[in-house]
């Protein structure tokens, strides 16, 4: 969603502590005067996912398949990993009312605050004589819409399942979020399906799935973390595109997940992105490793742990047309990997996500450099490590608590040559904070009151962001806090 | 200063909402509302005991609303809000009847039978399998299961049937058991070659009065209480209690029950490679001639 700031942080202040009255305005606008308002409504922020069409086809309740959702239990990821299918015989569509449709929709009706401090601005607003560059606090609120989710997912045949899923942002801008097909218990044995089109990698802990809605909360820094300067622009987070082989035990206890994907962050029409005049893409592929192995821990639950690898390559120049003006395929390629582990451990009520990754580029990357010339002298290869651990409070299936701290570290600085760039520059801190409660919760559709805060610092960069918004600060030595506040209804349908 | 007004802003929205719109929300679902929503359990407490694990119903409680609920109901009936759209309809725990024991017909089953029914799920209807939930989970869900009916601290379960070791399969055995399948009439539900087409099949009904099918064989790989010869074994000879399914425990001997078994096999082999089935090729490529079809006796007035 889009973040125009405007000045003004004295007319905004006040509305943090009127969070209280809007809450309880909203509350009681839907729920005061004894109505059940379950309207078939949309619901929410296009990171997350679930599936209230498979609900309705199964006849389960969304707590059946989730924890709280979107978040997946191990019966929704037993699911999941079937192909969308109960095993039962009932899975094909041939076993469907043929008015049955496999459509879920989502979005997020919202109210939030979006806050950035050391930001350069202008002195005098509109600029003019005597106007000079300061850095300032810019902070904007107001009702707001999330992108959109239009979910069709299910099965074609028995054991051939499938996912499209066109997403848009507030503006109604379409892109292709995912969309595949897959084979499923090839050979009769769960562990060999086969799986192609443009999907999530298979992380332990989901970004797409998680329960944070808020600009700075609703991503995961460390999936989306590149070293400043350098030009890669992967992100372990982001859906990519290419071939997928994967299994699991019955009970998915145990998964693995093979996949070869393009080198090209997930884009379409063979560029680097999904939307259009996005610069081309080279023709190299990546690699990602999943592993994960759940144990029964009795009456504390299930403790599951994992480890992922994702090897890969970006160019360093591109193959021109028209004295250079045009781009047209990526060349030189030089390689990057991520590698890291994630746990997921339930103590009855409590779950706890740590997750920790280590990532490095090429020093041709690093130096935005390309690879038929020499690297300048000293040009290091970037590094960084870092992670999160989150942990989800379950008072009831209907309420949930959340938190997170996250830390990102450069242990090798891309852009030494310049001189000024201190040792923790693009240093990334991020906490949240929130809650979702579920005042219903059935089988045809989903509906969650959510509130969120959350505030990151990033030293000398613009803050990574769901919007991906905002501006660097005027030294890099300066710490940039940005918090979002959040509150908003959650639907699927 | 700012997170901290954030905090409080955040704290108080959250009193604001909840105080508020969570009492209204609740009232307005019964399905949602915490224990109170869910009907009087007719024992209050119960515990099931599976191999070495205990089972207790307060904590299957909480795991019955998660997941079972939207059919089986907040009363345990099988009126959930989704039993409406379900064929067959879920169980209705209330009566205490159910299909696949190891116990004589009639009887109650066994903890272990209920636990490996919500492990195994059942094929052809709504009811999965929970094997993904963990075992101690599992066991939770079957104390639970027995609050909702008074025959839990009345009676005990029956005694489970001993299965004799399986007999040799060969095709006397099969031919046998083909003659048991015509006497026993199994024909006129499950039809001549088992895809429950048999001429009574369209009258069945279960225990309550809903339309029911017989099993089809030919594209089954499993069935309702399992997949290997002895569940079907179990199956014939326990019944399928709340079906017409009959027990034939007392009407036939274990060897005979055993060729059955061996006969049914063959009637899958249009989705199942087995033993049986390669024996049954075999020999009705020698001997189609003196094959007799399954059916009405014409010498009784059939066709």
């Amino acid at each position: 969603m889009s973040r125009k700031f405007l000045m003004g942080a004295k007319l905004v202040r006040w509305s943090l502590l009127n969070i209280a009255v809007l809450g309880g305005l909203i509350s009681l606008a839907m729920f005061g005067g004894g109505s059940a308002t379950t309207y078939a409504a949309p619901a929410p922020n296009i990171r997350v996912k679930a599936i209230p069409a498979f609900a309705r086809k199964y006849g389960l309740p969304c707590s059946a398949c989730h924890t709280a959702w979107p978040e997946l239990n191990n019966f929704g990821q037993v699911f999941r990993d079937n192909g969308y299918q109960l095993m039962n015989e009932r899975d094909s569509p041939i076993w469907q009312n043929p008015s049955y449709f496999p459509i879920a929709f989502r979005i997020t009706p919202n109210w939030h605050r979006e806050s950035t401090n050391e930001q350069a601005i202008d002195s005098i607003p509109g600029g003019g004589t005597g106007n000079n560059t300061i850095a300032g606090r810019v902070t904007q609120a107001g009702f707001d819409l999330s992108g959109m989710d239009l979910w069709s997912a299910g099965t074609l045949y028995k054991n051939i399942s499938f996912v499209l899923l066109p997403s848009s942002d507030p503006t109604a801008v379409w892109h292709f979020e995912a969309a595949w097909v897959r084979f499923d218990n090839l050979k009769n044995s769960s562990w060999l399906n086969f799986r192609f089109g443009r999907f999530e990698l298979d992380n332990l802990i989901s970004e797409k799935r998680f329960l944070f809605l808020s600009n700075n909360g609703g991503i995961y820094q460390i999936y989306h973390f590149n070293v400043p300067g350098s030009t890669n622009n992967f992100g372990y987070g982001d859906n990519q595109i290419g071939i997928e082989l994967a299994g699991h035990s019955k009970n998915s206890y145990t998964r693995y997940s093979v996949a070869m994907l393009s080198s090209n962050e997930g884009g379409v029409n063979l560029t680097t992105d999904v939307v259009p005049g996005a610069p081309p893409s080279n023709r190299t592929y990546d690699v990602n490793l999943a592993f994960s192995q759940a144990f029964n821990a009795g009456s504390l639950g299930l403790e599951r742990v994992g480890a992922f690898s994702y090897i890969g390559q970006r160019p360093t120049y591109y193959q021109t047309a028209g004295d250079g003006t045009e781009q047209l395929v990526g060349l030189g390629n030089k390689p990057f990997y991520r590698v890291g582990v994630a746990g997921d451990f339930y103590f009855n009520k409590l779950e706890i996500l740590p997750l920790f990754m280590y990532g490095h580029d090429n020093a041709y990357l690093g130096s935005d450099s390309p690879s038929t010339t020499p690297l300048p002298g000293g040009a290091p290869s970037p590094a960084f490590a870092g992670g999160f651990v989150e942990a989800h409070y379950y008072v009831s299936p209907q309420l949930v608590f959340l938190g997170r701290f996250e830390k990102v570290n450069v242990t090798q600085q891309a852009l030494v040559n310049e001189g000024s760039v201190p040792n923790n520059y693009g240093d990334v801190t991020a906490y949240s904070v929130g809650y979702r409660w579920y005042p219903i919760m059935f089988s045809r559709a989903g509906l969650a009151f959510h509130n969120e805060y959350s505030i990151s610092k990033s030293v000398g960069i613009v803050p990574e962001s769901g919007d991906g918004t905002g501006l660097p600060p005027l030294f890099p030595t300066n710490g940039v806090w940005s918090s979002s506040v959040f509150i908003g209804f959650d639907f699927a349908f | 200063m700012r997170v901290k007004k954030a905090l409080v802003g955040l704290a108080l929205g959250s009193l604001g909402f909840l105080a508020v719109g969570a009492p209204a929300a609740r009232a307005q679902s019964h399905v949602n509302a915490p224990d109170p929503s869910l009907g009087a359990p007719s024992v209050e407490s119960e515990t099931a005991s599976v191999g070495g694990l205990t089972g207790h119903a307060a904590a299957g409680k909480v795991l019955y609303r998660r997941f079972c609920i939207g059919c089986h109901g907040p009363d345990g009936n099988g009126e959930g809000m989704n039993a409406q759209w379900i064929e067959p309809k879920p169980r209705d725990f209330t009566a205490a009847v159910f299909k696949c024991r190891s116990t004589p017909t009639g009887t109650l089953p066994t903890d272990q039978d209920l636990y490996n029914s919500l492990e195994r799920g059942f094929v052809n209807s709504n009811m999965p399998s929970w094997n993904p939930l963990t075992p101690q989970q599992r066991a939770d869900l079957v104390a639970f299961i027995k609050t909702w009916s008074p025959r839990w601290a009345k009676e005990k379960p029956g005694s489970a049937l001993v299965i004799p070791a399986e007999t040799p399969v060969t095709i006397e055995s099969i031919l046998h058991g083909r003659e048991l399948f015509q006497k026993m009439e199994c024909w006129k539900c499950h039809g001549p070659a088992g895809h429950g087409d048999g001429p009574s099949a369209a009258t069945l009904t279960d225990s309550k009065d809903n339309p029911i099918r017989p099993y089809n064989f030919s594209t089954g790989t499993r069935f309702k209480c399992g997949e290997t010869n002895q569940d079907l074994y179990r199956i014939f000879m326990t019944g399928v209690d709340g079906t017409p399914m009959p027990s034939f425990a007392d009407v036939i001997q274990p060897n005979d029950a055993w060729d059955l078994v061996h006969f049914l096999r063959t009637l899958q082999a249009e989705s199942l490679d087995t033993k049986e089935s390669a024996l049954w090729k075999t020999y009705v490529a020698a001997h189609r001639a003196d094959i007799k079809p399954i059916g009405p006796d014409p010498a009784a007035g059939g066709q």
